[in-house]
């Protein structure tokens, strides 16, 4: 039997057609994802995250210990509430998964996962924690709502307490803080302005149902694939795993080198990756002519074969067939096309993000 | 449960066909079929006048999750597409029976209409399919 979050009934009695998603019954969608994208990018939408998993990291060392886990540069977090994405890598560099590490205390953080990675994450944590003062323990009994969308924030303010309200007031943007038994972020994967909630599991229906009924959208997986992908965030299993770095998945700038002399996993290889220059990377796809780049259709540039599609969709934003793409990082170039059912499909590399706050603002090469 | 009228015949590639009061067919994909695919947004309709074989992929189907074929039941001679899919590929979500339809065709032998399956038939593919 499938693992099922707190909204589950929430989610049949708002018409939810339901997929197994890596061991959990979740909505793909509740009638049209292209519909739920548009309420995003537009209004508001609200999707149940409640498969991710929650880590706490506390104790005398946690900021050693995290300094020692993760390329990014946790002395970043110089604010109580404040937010880090990175990656955990293997020793070789291979991305293990990634997260968002939210600063509460020196000696107290939480680091947010993801759930498909679940158990290898919690046991390479506890490996790693051994050498270290903390304890790191997975919360549960909690749902987590993504609530995204232009008017993202002032519909949530609309059913929740004035405490909550204040505190959601002060939040900036990529910080989460506690309230009660709550906690309130700033972040998404949608490109867009909102909240990620966290609420204990018993009071997650009847908020998700308050959202509903003031015009918040559910929003299924389908949705969140495309919109992520339009904003140029990595889906980790498919963009990235164990066999390729941070430099080759697009996602460098999560590298603290400064100071030269912090020391954590991956380090060495990552050092000289970049003096070498970094054989692949990780770049943009929009598509010319009418089509769907797919996951490991090829991609071709002067009639070679130079990588392949990581993920694709079709851009309910721009109407047109975009992707990410692996690709030797000396066949960059303005044009390619992709080998798509044993079509060429034209289309043209990008800078990514390909849409943010509602906007194309991609860039060609 | 899909909605599987009982006055068409279906395959079990997931394609209805009707026959119509002057003797040509015309073809959709069924309800469930739509539901698999979920938003569907460019259709490759074949060419007027083109003949296919029974079995041969006459149409693609693309929707944000997946490409699909979709194969001619009975060999015959395409008649006309639905041209409305160009800009509303949609409709085949919307109403796969009617309004989603695309293409009608003529078949070399009308007879073999009656090989297809029944709403019954259909019914029962469906459900294995759940499993």
């Amino acid at each position: 039997m499938n693992n099922r979050t707190p909204l589950y009934e929430s989610h049949l009695k708002a018409g939810a057609k339901v997929v197994d998603f890596h061991g959990w019954d979740m909505p793909v969608n509740y009638g049209s994802q292209i519909e739920e994208h548009h309420h995003v990018r537009k209004d508001a939408g609200v999707f149940d995250v409640s498969h991710m998993t929650i880590v706490e990291v506390e104790g005398k060392d946690a900021r050693a210990f995290l300094h020692h886990l993760v390329p990014n540069n946790i002395d970043k977090l110089k604010n109580t509430g404040k937010a880090l994405y990175t990656a955990m890598l293997q020793e070789d560099g291979g991305i293990i998964d990634d997260l968002i590490i939210y600063y509460l205390r020196d000696d107290f953080y939480r680091l947010v996962v993801n759930s498909a990675t679940r158990e290898k994450d919690l046991a390479w944590l506890k490996k790693q924690a051994l050498s270290f003062d903390v304890t790191v323990t997975e919360r549960l009994g909690f749902a987590m709502l993504a609530v995204q969308g232009p008017h993202a924030i002032e519909q949530v303010k609309k059913v929740v307490s004035p405490e909550k309200i204040a505190l959601i007031d002060q939040l900036k943007p990529f910080n989460g803080l506690p309230v009660g038994n709550w906690f309130i972020a700033r972040t998404g994967y949608t490109g867009e302005d909102g909240l990620e909630i966290t609420v204990p599991a018993d009071q997650a229906p009847a908020f998700f149902e308050a959202l509903l009924k003031i015009g918040v959208h559910p929003c299924g997986l389908g949705a969140r694939d495309t919109l992520r992908l339009e904003a140029g965030m990595n889906l980790y299993g498919q963009d990235m795993d164990e066999t390729v770095t941070p430099l080759e998945s697009n996602i460098g700038w999560t590298i603290g080198w400064e100071p030269q002399d912090r020391q954590f996993i991956g380090r060495p290889i990552l050092e000289n990756q970049q003096s070498q220059n970094v054989g692949r990377v990780l770049v943009g796809v929009l598509l010319t002519e009418r089509g769907i780049p797919r996951t490991h259709d090829k991609v071709i540039v002067n009639g070679q074969c130079v990588g392949e599609i990581t993920s694709g969709t079709f851009s309910p934003t721009l109407e047109k067939g975009i992707a990410f793409a692996r690709i030797q990082s000396n066949a960059l170039d303005k044009h390619c096309a992709v080998e798509s059912r044993g079509k060429l499909l034209q289309g043209e590399f990008v800078k990514l993000p390909f849409v943010r706050n509602g906007k194309p603002v991609f860039q060609s090469y | 449960m899909s909605n599987i009228p009982q006055n068409l015949r279906y395959t079990k590639t997931h394609e209805w066909v009707r026959k119509e009061s002057d003797g040509s067919f015309t073809l959709g994909i069924t309800d469930h079929a739509q539901s698999l695919l979920g938003d569907i947004v460019f259709i490759d309709v074949p060419k007027v006048s083109s003949d296919y074989a029974a079995g041969k992929e006459c149409c693609v189907i693309e929707s944000v999750k997946a490409a699909s074929d979709v194969y001619m039941p009975i060999a015959g001679k395409i008649k006309a597409v639905n041209d409305a899919l160009t800009t509303a590929p949609n409709l085949v979500n919307a109403d796969p029976y009617n309004e989603g339809w695309l293409f009608k065709f003529d078949a070399v032998s009308a007879t073999d209409f009656e090989s297809l399956l029944d709403a019954a038939a259909y019914t029962a593919v469906e459900q294995a399919d759940a499993h």
